[in-house]
């Protein structure tokens, strides 16, 4: 893979940025989600984490089911703070 | 595989802990480990709302703050590492008489202490913060050097400094027991083996309660759980963080674009639950949609909750315990432990290392509640 690649189309993160955080160390999803903010845009890594995890698997020579998750914060789609609050223009 | 011996074993690889590690390390100190049962940042650093403020009620804090910002504007530097401080203020709104009049003793006293900080009318604030609603409040303070940085990246780059300067990091290291003799401190077990060592630094944060019991004290701290929730990036609508007491809420949008707010719940859990509510995300977005109307089309993407390690007169704890030798404590930060650390973390080496300390914080020891010493903070969310 191509360092310019992007891996994290919400944040722009690259494969370069993805691959010096696995070089420094951090080999956990958890630890590259907060250095490189893959996974912190408005889909949550529902694009990049399957991406995220084979990486990582392959790079720690690990199976893809050995690579921890990180935790699933609500909500599932993003839900307009108008919305929340109880709203009712929409 | 991990030593067996060392001068210093730091628990907790959160802010304080890499913090506390890395001012050892450049003061000369060797064979320095710090352990920690998860990732770093896995703790309250990573989960915290990310601002600086000086703007308190007490000497104290006033004090330690304004000194932590004065080693946060030279941190990326310091640290090569950069941590993205933003200075944007903090405004500070009045919403009853009350605040109005602890305000202006706030304002009397951070300018005695020579931080920025005034007291400013309405009309300023909204000249601030333009989509600001002005319904309701009274009165603002505004300090223009307050702000916030990144606590991953800074809490990363303390850690990485620390290893340059030969600190050993161990993570997915869990501490299961302290042994002591003779009230002194002689070893450290870990689901990975033991250690060694005179001195322990307890910096495990909503976890700090727990480690005193394994040296059997009891730690006046409880952890509490503080929620916040996190929009999608959107184009830059104002600076500086929005807080209130009164109203309960703070709130700041990034230098990435996503605003940041969240409130301290009096009837939170206390039973160490980090999971979410959606009763939270609804009263956020009912708060927040009323002081900054035009948020009610910016969507939340995220919520997540982490840790207040709180003391009873909401100051940190620093210093050792009268009782057991080399147990130094850095902890109860009370929801400030990432904006003080930079300071806390320097003096809390100093006093390891048995030098003077720069600044005079005996007072925050321990003994200051049998002592019945509280110094009690009004300013707090």
């Amino acid at each position: 893979m191509k360092d310019e690649t992007i891996i994290c189309r919400c944040e722009d993160v690259t494969w370069g940025e993805i691959r010096q955080a696995l070089e420094k160390g951090y080999t956990t999803l958890n630890e590259i989600k907060r250095i490189t903010r893959a996974g912190m845009g408005r889909c949550q890594g529902k694009t990049c984490q399957s991406i995220l995890l084979r990486e990582i698997a392959k790079y720690c020579n690990k199976k893809i089911e050995e690579v921890d998750v990180t935790t699933f914060r609500p909500p599932t789609k993003p839900v307009k703070l108008g919305t929340l609050a109880g709203d009712n223009d929409d | 595989m991990m030593i067996k011996k060392a001068d210093i074993v730091i628990i907790g690889g959160g802010i304080q802990g890499c913090s506390i590690a890395y001012n050892l390390a450049k003061k000369g100190a060797k064979n320095i480990i710090l352990l920690e049962k998860n990732t770093l940042a896995s703790g309250a650093t990573g989960r915290c709302g990310a601002g600086i403020r000086q703007q308190f009620g007490t000497k104290m804090n006033c004090i330690l703050a304004r000194e932590s910002i004065k080693i946060f504007e030279n941190l990326s530097q310091e640290l090569e590492y950069d941590i993205e401080l933003n200075q944007g203020g903090y405004l500070i709104l009045a919403y009853t008489e009350k605040e109005v009049n602890q305000f202006k003793k706030n304002i009397a006293l951070e300018q005695s202490l020579n931080i920025k900080a005034r007291f400013i009318t309405v009309e300023e604030a909204k000249e601030i913060v333009p989509p600001l609603n002005t319904e309701g409040i009274l009165a603002a303070t505004f300090c223009p050097t307050d702000g916030h940085a990144n606590p991953f990246k800074t809490n990363f780059a303390y850690a990485e400094a620390a290893e340059r300067l030969g600190v050993k990091i161990y993570t997915f290291t869990e501490v299961k027991e302290i042994e002591t003799e003779n009230h002194k401190i002689v070893a450290v077990n870990t689901d990975k083996g033991k250690v060694l060592t005179p001195i322990v630094v307890n910096a495990a944060g909503g976890y700090s309660g727990i480690i005193g019991k394994m040296v059997g004290v009891d730690i006046p701290v409880y952890s509490q759980r503080h929620q916040i929730l996190i929009t999608e990036p959107v184009n830059p609508l104002f600076r500086p963080m929005l807080m209130s007491f009164s109203r309960n809420f703070y709130c700041q949008q990034t230098p990435h674009g996503s605003i940041i707010m969240g409130f301290g719940d009096p009837n939170e859990r206390k039973d160490g639950d980090i999971g979410s509510s959606w009763q939270f995300a609804q009263e956020m977005a009912q708060k927040m949609t009323a002081v900054l109307p035009l948020l009610k089309e910016v969507s939340m993407v995220r919520q997540w909750a982490g840790l207040y390690n709180v003391s009873p007169d909401a100051q940190p704890i620093l210093g050792e315990h009268p009782q057991i030798g080399g147990f130094f404590m850095a902890l109860g930060f009370s929801g400030h432990g990432f904006m003080l650390a930079p300071i806390t973390s320097k003096l809390i080496a100093e006093l390891i290392l048995k030098e003077r300390t720069s600044l005079p914080i005996d007072k925050l020891d321990i003994g200051r509640f049998e002592r019945g010493e509280l110094i009690h903070e009004p300013s707090v969310v």
